[in-house]
Order: structure tokens, then sequence, then C-alpha cells
């Protein structure tokens, strides 16, 4: 049934069925969100990623490195929710704050370990998108360059010192 | 020190399943959702359903290979497809009450488009058959218009892409032989067999 090879096309221009991406690259991108964004907003930045992912991949070249791309999309969906995190924050200031403590038990999910959280989230936007980036997602650090911008030398030393910072704090333990 | 990021991968199966689910309804909605398929069991084998937003467009045999079967439908219709079971609902019941001998005809909407000019016109004539009758490739040849196109309504038989729902396997041989079939002759023949056909 519809055996042989398909006419007028490039075999090297067919892309596999989305499904597999999904299956592949899923458990990685849901990491890098959480790492990110953190564990709240890591469902609602892994959906719009796979969704914004689905609708240009007809056109991606086959060839493309999917996971560099796919990290790139969802470096974009992050940024806009922190963009409108931000946001969130700022109307939220205009009324009298009550220090709730639950808010902060509310940023973990199961076996999630808020230590790294709270670290990720104290580290300056580039050393923690150059840490998720390149541990997390495994990219080399040309492609985690291309993503977050600058060279790739200061992409090496905004991780290393990210890296170091994230274990200094695990290594304190949790502020009272 | 161990891997600062082990704690990120926890717990990761049932809350992908779960994203999965929404990422298929969310590209439904959105129009993005090209092909969604699903298997199910049958007393034939693991059967793949496939489906576009206008039907059905795919029936694939375990002995075809579902991953190649989605390869081709990535090529030919296109690669925007997913694992979703919605949109395959009610072929899927109607599959499972014909093989429990509960259902004679299916009235799923069809999307033939990966069968083109004569084969389609055969396939049309296909849902003609009546549920446990067979007919001749020579009959149906007659019935589509073109009496001498023997051969061309074997290779739209062969080439079916719907089979089972559309019934290339209720077309035999003049001489009442089975002929070939896309799954097996044996799975033709038990088809038949649960139809409980007698040869023409």
């Amino acid at each position: 049934m519809q055996d042989g090879p398909v006419p007028d096309r490039d075999p090297r221009m067919i892309q596999r069925p989305f499904e597999e991406i999904v299956a592949e690259h899923g458990p990685t991108v849901l990491r890098v969100c959480r790492a990110v964004v953190g564990p709240i907003d890591a469902d609602d930045a892994w959906s719009e990623t796979f969704l914004a992912a689905m609708r240009a991949y007809p056109a991606l070249r086959p060839d493309s490195n999917i996971e560099a791309w796919l990290v790139t999309i969802a470096h974009r969906k992050a940024l806009d929710h922190v963009r409108a995190g931000k946001r969130r924050a700022i109307t939220v200031s205009e009324f009298p704050v009550v220090e709730d403590p639950s808010a902060r038990v509310d940023q973990r999910v199961e076996g999630w370990e808020h230590g790294l959280w709270d670290a990720l989230r104290a580290l300056p936007d580039k050393q923690r998108q150059t840490v998720v980036y390149h541990h997390v997602a495994g990219l080399p650090y040309r492609d985690v360059a291309g993503i977050v911008g600058g060279t790739e030398v200061a992409a090496r030393r905004a991780a290393a010192d990210g890296i170091a910072a994230i274990r200094r704090m695990l290594a304190e333990g949790p502020r009272p | 020190m161990t891997d600062p990021f082990a704690s990120l991968s926890t717990d990761d199966r049932g809350v992908l399943d779960r994203l999965h689910r929404r990422l298929a309804d969310d590209a439904a909605d959105a129009g993005l959702l090209d092909i969604a398929y699903r298997t199910i069991d049958t007393p034939i084998g693991s059967l793949l359903l496939a489906a576009t937003e206008r039907g059905l467009v795919r029936v694939g045999f375990d002995t075809e290979g579902h991953d190649h079967v989605l390869e081709r439908l990535a090529a030919d219709i296109s690669p925007r497809i997913l694992a979703a079971p919605k949109r395959l609902d009610l072929v899927a019941r109607e599959l499972d009450e014909y093989f429990a001998r509960r259902r004679d005809t299916f009235d799923v909407p069809l999307d033939l488009r990966l069968s083109h000019g004569f084969r389609q016109t055969v396939l049309n004539h296909l849902r003609d058959i009546a549920y446990g009758t067979t007919a001749s490739y020579a009959a149906i040849a007659q019935a589509s218009g073109h009496p001498r196109a023997v051969r061309a309504v074997g290779s739209a038989c062969a080439t079916n892409p719907v089979p089972v729902v559309v019934p290339c396997h209720r077309v035999v041989r003049s001489d009442g032989s089975l002929g070939q079939y896309a799954g097996g002759v044996a799975v033709k023949a038990a088809l038949l067999a649960l139809e409980g056909a007698r040869a023409a």
C-alpha cells in the first residue's frame, strides 16, 4: 500500500511525524521549562512551546537540530512568562501585600527540590538561561550563545558562574 | 557533588501524558492537528486508525508496520501528526461493534484523498457490496463503468487506504478464490468468515 519512494519530493525534505518529536524531546523541554520559569508556569510554557513548534514544523529544514530549535522556542515562551510575571507582580503590588507563607510552598511540585528552584531563581537571567540550556538541555555553548545572544565565550563564563553559585547555595541549604 | 538538576525529572511520565493530551486538544482547536491517530486491538491484529479534519484517511494493518504508515502519512499529507484518540472514538467504537458482529455498515466520514481518479471511483462502488456478500473484480469493473478495467479494480483494492471500513475484502476472483489482500490473505478469509460470507 503506497509503497516505494514518494514522487516529486526530495526525501531529505520529508519530516518525521510530529508525534516522534514530542516523544523524543518532550521530557527535556519539560526540564528546561521547569528550570527557567519554575514548576508552576512550566506546564504552560511546555504547551505553548510545542504548539508553536507544531505550527512551524512543516517549514523546518529536516536537517535542523530539533533540540536546539525547541529550546529556542521555549526560551522565547519563557521570556513571555517572565514578562507576564513581572506585569502580574506590578499589578499585585498596587494592593497591600500580606506575606503569605503558603505562596512559597505553592512553588513546589511532587518530588521537586524547591531549594534548586530557589537557587535558579536567585541567578541573573543570563546565568540561569546558560546553565539550563547547557547543563539541562545538553546544548553546546555555540548553540546556547545563539539562543541567549553574545559570544560562545561569554555563554561559557555565565554558565560557569551560575553553576558555582547554585552549588554554593545548595551547599548552604535553605535560608530560614 | 551529585547532579544538582536530578530532581527536575521527577514524576515526568504522568505529567507528560497530561501535557500530551492538552497539546492534542490545543492543536485540534487551533486547526493544527492535520492527522490524529490511535491504534485498536482487533481479532485480526492491531489496527492503526488515522483521520484528518475531513474524516478517516487511513486504516493500517500490523503487517504494514504502524511506524511506516505514519511516515508515509507525514510525507503524503502532513507531518503535523499526533496520537490523539478523540477524533477516532466513533470509528473505533464502530469497529469494535463490527468485530463483535453487532454492526454491518460504517457511517463515519471518510477522507479518500490518498486514492485518486478511477481508484477512488472503485472505492465508492465497493461500499455498495453488502455485508456478508462478495463481488468479483469483473463485476466491480462493470459497476464502475469500465468493464475491461479488471486489473485496475485489483490495484484500487490493493491500494485501498481504508480497508475493513471500505470493504475491499468482499471483492474476490471470478473463480471464487480470494485474491490478494493488503493485510494478507488469511486476514481477508477471517473477515469474510466473520461476516459469514460465502464465495460469490
